[in-house]
């Protein structure tokens, strides 16, 4: 996922079913792509002799990384990557929830921020990382900022366009019953927006890993971030591809578990629905 | 709570809603446009009325304006003899009265069908076991016993609206006030509805005023019409409507419902 991504995604309207015939179920597919990627990766390095300080062939890069599982230093490194990935996003989330909501409920400070929300947005906030570094040190602190900031802006964004999207019709259900403040806000806003929220969220956590990763490359001397410079400064090129794998098996453990929120937290959404 | 019944059509003799010179005027880009010139109109207890007229000519506003909806702009209402706003806010105790049934079923999705129905009740602090039983009695009064788990997604439109009228008698409200609540279903769905809503209203004995543009609808349900004209939008014309009860859907072949259908249809174009 690349930094310019659209960060405010609509919510997919309904559709109905399709009745399918017996088909090979789509995972074979997916399977088989990958294999024959991985085996034209493999053919290509090892028929063309490409150096392994160039690309490593796929079969080294398993080895490699299947080996450095075994090394404390390994996990020690994705723990404070993950560290500073959950404190970034848990700090996004809050104030991104927070603010989002508060835009959704007021029209006029939403316009009136808008201006400042436009310009921090087209503002690309990697550039930022370094005045990070020197404001809050090589320690942890300047990457879960930094991972902080990155994931705010979806989880705010998709916040206040999910608090603004509650069906009319359902808060004059509210209003012809008379309900209070916080009942609206506890029985319509919140789990109306929550399919919303959740958007943000998949985008965040993302976002919250990659922030974390581009701190630890400029700064520090410690997490993933920081393992795949050292690689690449000693030209361990297969080590380096190690890492990018082992940081690819951590963004998909965070990612997983946050779409999975989504099946466990509205079961009732189109979204939530098991495709089969 | 429980669901009285009592022989239908019997009228208290007492007035459940009274407008009094209530009125509404919308401020728009190109001034003030008149939705609803000052009006009296009375809604005897227990009666069903009905509120005809095309687009445009106030029988919308002069229901959400009852339903505390909207606030009219001159005149005022009593609900049970309390009067219902007071220099735009709402009386509550009024409003705790009336339940409203939307054009739209508006059921929460996230919600199961039960959730949906005893979500008033939620709101009034009602513990769930009193929720769940009065959900399920409510859900054997509109038709929809087995689907108290299901959620609003999985239910056809007129089950979703049967749900919907179900969640505005829960609470009890002596009035039942309804905006074109079948205006989204196909005509065999609605005509079913209709049987449904006079049967319904016949054994829970509630004031139902209910908004329609459809002349046979409003034969078939009404004790009273008001007709009403647009530009500005106004009462016409009431018309009493005296079949017996209950009232079957051949009752449309009668001569003298194609007589009060015609006059309606004829008030209407002029």
């Amino acid at each position: 996922m690349s930094l310019d991504t659209p960060i405010v995604s609509t919510v997919a309207p309904q559709q109905p079913a399709k009745k399918r015939k017996k088909e090979i179920p789509t995972w074979i597919g997916s399977v088989t792509l990958l294999v024959l990627f991985l085996g034209g990766w493999e053919f290509y390095v090892r028929e063309f002799n490409v150096s392994k300080l160039i690309l490593p062939a796929p079969s080294l890069v398993i080895e490699a990384w299947y080996a450095s599982l075994w090394l404390p230093s390994t996990w020690y490194h994705t723990w404070i990557t993950a560290l500073e990935t959950m404190l970034g996003f848990f700090f996004a989330m809050v104030f991104g929830v927070a603010l989002g909501a508060m835009l959704g409920k007021s029209p006029r400070l939403e316009k009136m921020l808008n201006p400042f929300i436009v310009a921090t947005q087209v503002v690309p906030k990697v550039a930022l990382v370094p005045l990070f570094v020197v404001w809050f040190g090589f320690g942890i602190t300047s990457k879960v900022v930094i991972a902080a900031v990155l994931a705010f802006f979806p989880i705010m964004l998709n916040t206040a366009l999910g608090v603004k999207s509650v069906e009319r019709g359902y808060r004059e259900v509210l209003a012809s019953l008379n309900a209070s403040r916080l009942q609206k806000i506890t029985q319509l806003e919140f789990p109306s927006a929550l399919p919303y929220i959740l958007t943000g969220m998949e985008m965040g956590v993302v976002l919250s890993i990659i922030g974390a990763v581009v701190g630890e490359y400029l700064g520090g001397s410690e997490g993933l971030g920081n393992l795949a410079v050292k690689e690449m400064n000693s030209y361990n090129t297969t080590a380096l591809f190690a890492v990018i794998m082992h940081l690819s098996a951590l963004g998909f453990v965070f990612y997983a578990i946050v779409v999975g929120l989504r099946r466990f937290l509205i079961p009732w959404h189109e979204s939530a629905q098991v495709k089969k | 709570m429980s669901l009285q019944t009592a022989p239908a059509g019997v009228q208290g003799g007492g007035i459940a809603i009274a407008l009094k010179e209530a009125g509404k005027d919308f401020e728009t880009a190109e001034g003030l446009v008149r939705a609803l010139t000052p009006t009296n109109f009375n809604v005897r207890e227990g009666e069903f009325t009905v509120l005809l007229g095309p687009s445009g000519c106030g029988k919308t506003t002069m229901l959400r304006m009852i339903a505390g909806l909207e606030a009219p702009t001159s005149g005022t209402i009593e609900v049970d003899g309390r009067n219902l706003w007071i220099a735009d806010k709402r009386d509550n105790v009024a409003l705790a009265d009336m339940g409203m049934v939307f054009q739209e079923a508006n059921l929460f999705p996230w919600l199961s069908i039960e959730d949906n129905i005893a979500l008033p009740l939620k709101l009034r602090g009602v513990s769930k076991s009193e929720r769940r039983q009065r959900a399920r009695e409510l859900c054997k009064l509109v038709g929809i016993t087995g689907f108290e788990k299901r959620y609003p997604r999985e239910l056809s439109g007129g089950m979703r609206q049967r749900a919907s009228i179900a969640r505005a008698l829960s609470y009890d409200p002596k009035i039942l006030l309804m905006d074109e609540p079948f205006g989204a279903l196909d005509a065999i769905t609605r005509d079913a509805m209709n049987i449904e809503l006079q049967r319904i209203w016949m054994e829970t004995s509630k004031t139902i005023v209910l908004v329609t543009h459809s002349i046979s609808e409003a034969v078939f349900l009404a004790d009273r019409i008001a007709l009403l004209s647009p530009r500005p939008g106004r009462i016409q014309e009431i018309v009493e409507v005296p079949f017996a009860r209950p009232r079957a859907v051949s009752v449309n072949e009668d001569p003298q419902f194609q007589h009060i259908a015609n006059h309606l249809r004829d008030r209407l174009e002029h």
